[in-house]
């Protein structure tokens, strides 16, 4: 028997029990307890300051952007933010970690008591995964070994940047489930404007931990952490692997070890960190340097009535007030920029079905090609619901429309002018489309004879090459009646 | 300078030097000469008094003439409260133009790329900075003897201790080198050294001073405080550097009076309305007779200048010395992990990361420093935390609500004895617990958070006695007040 199939018969005996940790950076210009700049890619230790560097002497000031960010983030989650929470110490030794402890909270955090919906529908009901707490803390700096042949080195300049922990309850059960969390999570931070949330630069980033039960049974099992992810395959597929891993030891009658597991994308492996990372006592007290941070209720319903329409609101207004498939429904909404551009396209051009079919097929192909974000392409939201709207009131054919896209990919010309200057508006005058019609008829003087002869099939194939003559300009519709009126004639 | 020229000039106050230099009536460069002659003649220096582990002669020089020039050019002149000054600060305050050591070996050679807001302060009032001083090692001691160049000599008998932690800019005020030096505070570091050197020490209330610059110890319980040869030294001091400071989030937004409004003394009863509390829990039957009795007569002076005496309680007093000594190391275990040779300081040699913290670490770190790190460590640990830091916590609590309680009921100050006994012999307190207890009277008002100080309030076989005055929460402008009175009263039997 092979090894997959030994571990596929031990895993259907076993539910997966997951909980995450999700660690994000905020996006404030500033780091959390000093005035550096948190920009990416800075020279090592260029953002550092005696605050950051932990210099004997320095002391801790609260970013008060850094506030604002979480608590708008834990609003977004549906927590319960607290009028006060306490910033803590979190103590270990670490080379990056210059100050010997991490300033994080523990027993009182900002936010507790969350939700996430995570676009799931499974037994009929939407996947919903409780958020235990979102809390406030400063990052680390990091250690790179690679650089220097006999020693490490250490680059200070995210020591400081200020960061939310999102954990979640042990609520998720399956692999297809914690990515849903991450992406939706992902998409709620990026909705409210609160980090980057990208997962390749580390501004997101996912510890998990995992456990396995008998399928039936409510205790829950010995949990590891897998740590080090960095994308939302690497999630899915690290907690596969491990779940696979923890199945076969209970099944052999083993016991789960306590421990830090490190994922290695690449080799697509796991393996236990050296087990005294897993041995931590952090002597958790509260921080002397920092007084406890008191929200007034103002200041948290301000921020509340601040929220934009998160990602499921959204995209249950635009299923009812748009008739466009759920399928394109969950594109548009992707990102904030995505459905904010789609809103102002569907609006300039007053019709939104068409506006979603410019948005999902020529406007992403030509920002694909192009390697530029969609919510970034020249062609304004503006510009493309001017042209649509020639497209929507006859004025143009879709062919010419696509035509007169491409122009304005290349200039800041508005539809209508292009349309005019390339003739491309939409040939309606009988007398221009006469002369097509009696040019078409000579050149394709078989298929116009079997036309007037009552072969009604035909007139589809003269139809396309007066368009074309016409560069597509013609108004189809109009050519229509001519033509059949010319069968009358004749 | 002849030793006249000297002598005359180190019994001016500081006041009263600053504004002579501001009315260019003296030149800026006068005192700090007098100072230079007088830490030579009083023998400071490390094979003296060891009181001075660094001095920038040089860089006051230049303060001074640049000084000195501003007042020829400029006619603003009144924020120049320290004019022409000399000053000492304490080793564990950052300055840019010496090192910041702590007493300490493993921050041998460490200079700040950045000065304490204190001492960013006195500069800019005109002190001239001269010196940094010696210390028991990161402020952990009653006796300076903890410190990694050796043990500060009390000047009035150099067999015994100056008191710690603050011992050198104690002993390099009580030797008239400077006027103002400061020092800093966890459980008495000011006030006892004070004390033992028949000075004036000041702890302002937390807060009132910014903490940014002052190398951490137990920072809940950290303050920068003054030495002052006179109650008008060290207010002036203080006024100088205190103020909110964006730097320390746990500086107060709380407006600075004038701490020396009360300097002249006009009538025969200047306390009149004044409430001086008399806090039986610190004057116990095993409180040293000759002390008590300074105290009595300290308490006779102050309702003689109209103050009403009041016997009052602080039950939970006896409580403070245990829960210093669990919240403080507990700090100091935290605030100390980031000496670790990785970055700044000594490193010692080693094969591996756990071998250049733990080498690092034990050579760097004195018996004391190494004693109070694992004391902290161990009441921070998983499953003690509730039972120690937790519970000392509350009693933390307990403490300051028996002083609100008294301040409430109408006490303006109160009156005990700094420490339970005068200067001790050098290595006479070997056992921990011992020393510890010397710092009984002082820690209360660094756990309760409200300002104290000692003045002299006379001597016992020729050693001088502190009475301590303690006061509610921002409240220094009282207690300088009855400062100002009792110091007048006392006059010279202070000293005797």
């Amino acid at each position: 028997m092979s090894t997959s199939s030994k571990n596929s018969m031990a895993t259907a005996d076993y539910e997966m029990v997951i909980g995450l940790e999700v660690h994000c950076q905020l996006k404030t210009q500033t780091k959390a307890f000093c005035a550096c700049r948190t920009s990416f890619g800075a020279v090592p230790n260029e953002n550092t300051c005696p605050v950051c560097l932990g210099l004997p002497g320095a002391l801790p000031v609260l970013n008060q952007h850094a506030v604002e960010l979480a608590t708008t983030a834990s609003l977004a989650l549906n927590c319960i933010v607290h009028s006060e929470s306490i910033f803590a110490r979190k103590n270990y030794f670490y080379p990056d970690l210059p100050k010997g402890y991490q300033i994080s909270q523990f027993d009182k955090p900002l936010a507790t008591e969350g939700h996430l919906n995570i676009g799931l529908i499974e037994n009929g009901q939407p996947v919903v995964i409780r958020i235990t707490r979102v809390h406030m803390e400063e990052d680390a700096g990091k250690s790179v070994h690679d650089r220097f042949a006999s020693s490490s080195a250490i680059d200070l300049n995210r020591s400081g940047t200020p960061l939310v922990e999102i954990v979640s309850e042990p609520d998720i059960r399956s692999s297809s489930q914690a990515g849903a969390y991450v992406r939706t999570l992902k998409q709620i931070l990026e909705y409210v404007d609160v980090s980057d949330a990208n997962m390749e630069e580390g501004s997101l980033r996912v510890d998990v931990n995992i456990s396995a039960r008998p399928r039936g049974t409510t205790a829950f099992g010995t949990r590891t952490e897998i740590k080090n992810l960095n994308s939302i395959t690497g999630v899915e597929r690290s907690v596969e692997i491990e779940f696979a891993r923890q199945c076969s030891v209970l099944t052999a009658g083993g016991t789960i070890v306590q421990q830090t597991m490190l994922w290695d994308g690449h080799k697509e492996q796991i393996r236990p960190a050296r087990s005294k990372e897993a041995s931590h006592d952090y002597r958790y007290f509260p921080d002397p340097d920092l007084p406890p941070l008191v929200l007034s209720e103002q200041f948290i319903s301000d921020k509340r009535r601040a929220l934009p329409e998160l990602p499921d609101a959204r995209r249950a207004r635009f299923s009812s007030q748009y008739e466009i498939p759920a399928a394109d429904i969950d594109v548009l909404t992707a990102t904030v920029q995505m459905a904010d551009r789609f809103e102002t396209i569907a609006a300039t051009s007053s019709d939104a079905k068409r506006a979603a079919n410019w948005v999902l097929g020529p406007l992403q192909a030509s920002a694909n090609a192009s390697g530029i974000p969609l919510h970034e392409h020249p062609v304004s939201a503006k510009r493309l619901g001017d042209l649509i709207r020639l497209e929507v009131e006859g004025k143009v054919s879709n062919t010419a429309a696509r035509q007169i896209f491409t122009f304005m990919e290349s200039s800041n010309d508005d539809a209508n002018v292009i349309a005019e200057r390339e003739g491309l508006l939409k040939i309606s005058d009988d007398s221009a489309l006469v002369v097509w019609i009696d040019e078409v008829i000579a050149e394709f003087p078989a298929e116009a004879a079997r036309f007037l002869g009552g072969e009604q099939k035909l007139q589809g194939v003269l139809v396309g090459h007066v368009m074309r003559k016409s560069k597509g300009s013609a108004d189809p519709k109009k050519l229509n009646q001519l033509l059949a009126a010319r069968v009358k004639l004749a | 300078m002849n030793r006249a020229e000297v002598e005359a000039l180190i019994i001016v106050d500081a006041a009263t030097t600053a504004s002579r230099v501001r009315s260019r009536e003296q030149s800026s460069l006068l005192a700090l000469a007098a100072a230079k002659s007088q830490m030579e003649s009083a023998n400071l220096g490390r094979n003296g008094l060891n009181a001075i582990l660094y001095s920038d002669a040089d860089g006051a020089l230049r303060a001074a003439g640049e000084l000195g020039a501003q007042f020829t050019y400029s006619k603003t002149k009144s924020n120049f409260a320290l004019a022409g000054v000399p000053v000492m600060v304490k080793d564990n305050i950052a300055t840019l133009s010496m090192p910041t050591t702590c007493g300490s070996n493993i921050l041998a050679g460490y200079v700040s790329p950045f000065e304490a807001t204190a001492v960013k302060k006195l500069r800019a009032s005109g002190a001239l900075l001269l010196a940094k001083t010696n210390m028991d090692e990161f402020g952990m001691g009653s006796s300076t003897e903890n410190s990694a160049v050796g043990p500060t000599f009390n000047p009035i008998d150099n067999t015994r201790v100056p008191g710690g932690s603050s011992g050198g800019s104690a002993v390099a005020v009580a030797t008239g080198t400077v006027r103002i030096a400061l020092g800093s505070e966890t459980g008495g570091s000011v006030r006892q050294p004070a004390s033992f050197c028949g000075i004036v020490g000041v702890k302002p209330t937390y807060g009132r001073v910014s903490r940014f610059g002052l190398v951490a110890f137990g920072s809940s319980l950290d303050h920068i405080g003054v030495f002052g040869k006179s109650v008008d030294d060290a207010a002036l001091g203080l006024q100088v550097i205190s103020g909110r400071d964006a730097n320390d989030s746990t500086s107060a937004a709380v407006d600075v009076p004038d701490f020396r409004g009360h300097r002249e003394v006009k009538s025969s009863a200047p306390l009149v309305g004044i409430v001086v509390g008399w806090p039986r829990e610190y004057f116990p039957e095993s409180l040293d007779s000759n002390i008590r009795a300074l105290c009595e007569r300290t308490r006779d002076a102050l309702r003689s200048l109209g103050a009403e005496i009041r016997e009052v309680s602080l039950p939970h007093t006896d409580l403070a010395v245990p829960v210093y000594y669990i919240v403080a190391p507990a700090e100091a275990s935290s605030n100390l992990a980031r000496f670790d040779g990785v970055r700044y300081g000594i490193r010692a040699e080693s094969d591996s990361l756990r071998e250049l913290y733990e080498n690092s670490r034990s050579q760097g770190f004195g018996a004391e420093v190494t004693r109070r790190i694992l004391l902290g460590t161990y009441v921070l640990s998983a499953g003690y935390y509730d039972a120690y830091y937790k519970r000392a916590q509350s009693v933390r609590q307990l403490i300051s609500q028996d002083f609100a309680r008294v301040f409430a009921s109408g006490v303006h100050v109160l009156l005990t004895p700094t420490t339970p006994s005068t200067a001790f012999k050098l290595g006479a307190k070997s056992d921990p617990y011992e020393m510890y207890l010397s710092d009984i009277f002082t820690v209360t008002a660094n756990l309760a958070g409200i300002p104290g100080m000692s003045l002299p309030i006379g001597r016992v076989d020729r050693l001088p006695v502190g009475g301590q005055l303690l006061a509610s929460h921002f409240d220094e402008e009282t207690m300088f007040r009855v400062a100002y009175a009792l110091e007048h009263a006392l006059g010279a039997s202070a000293h005797q």
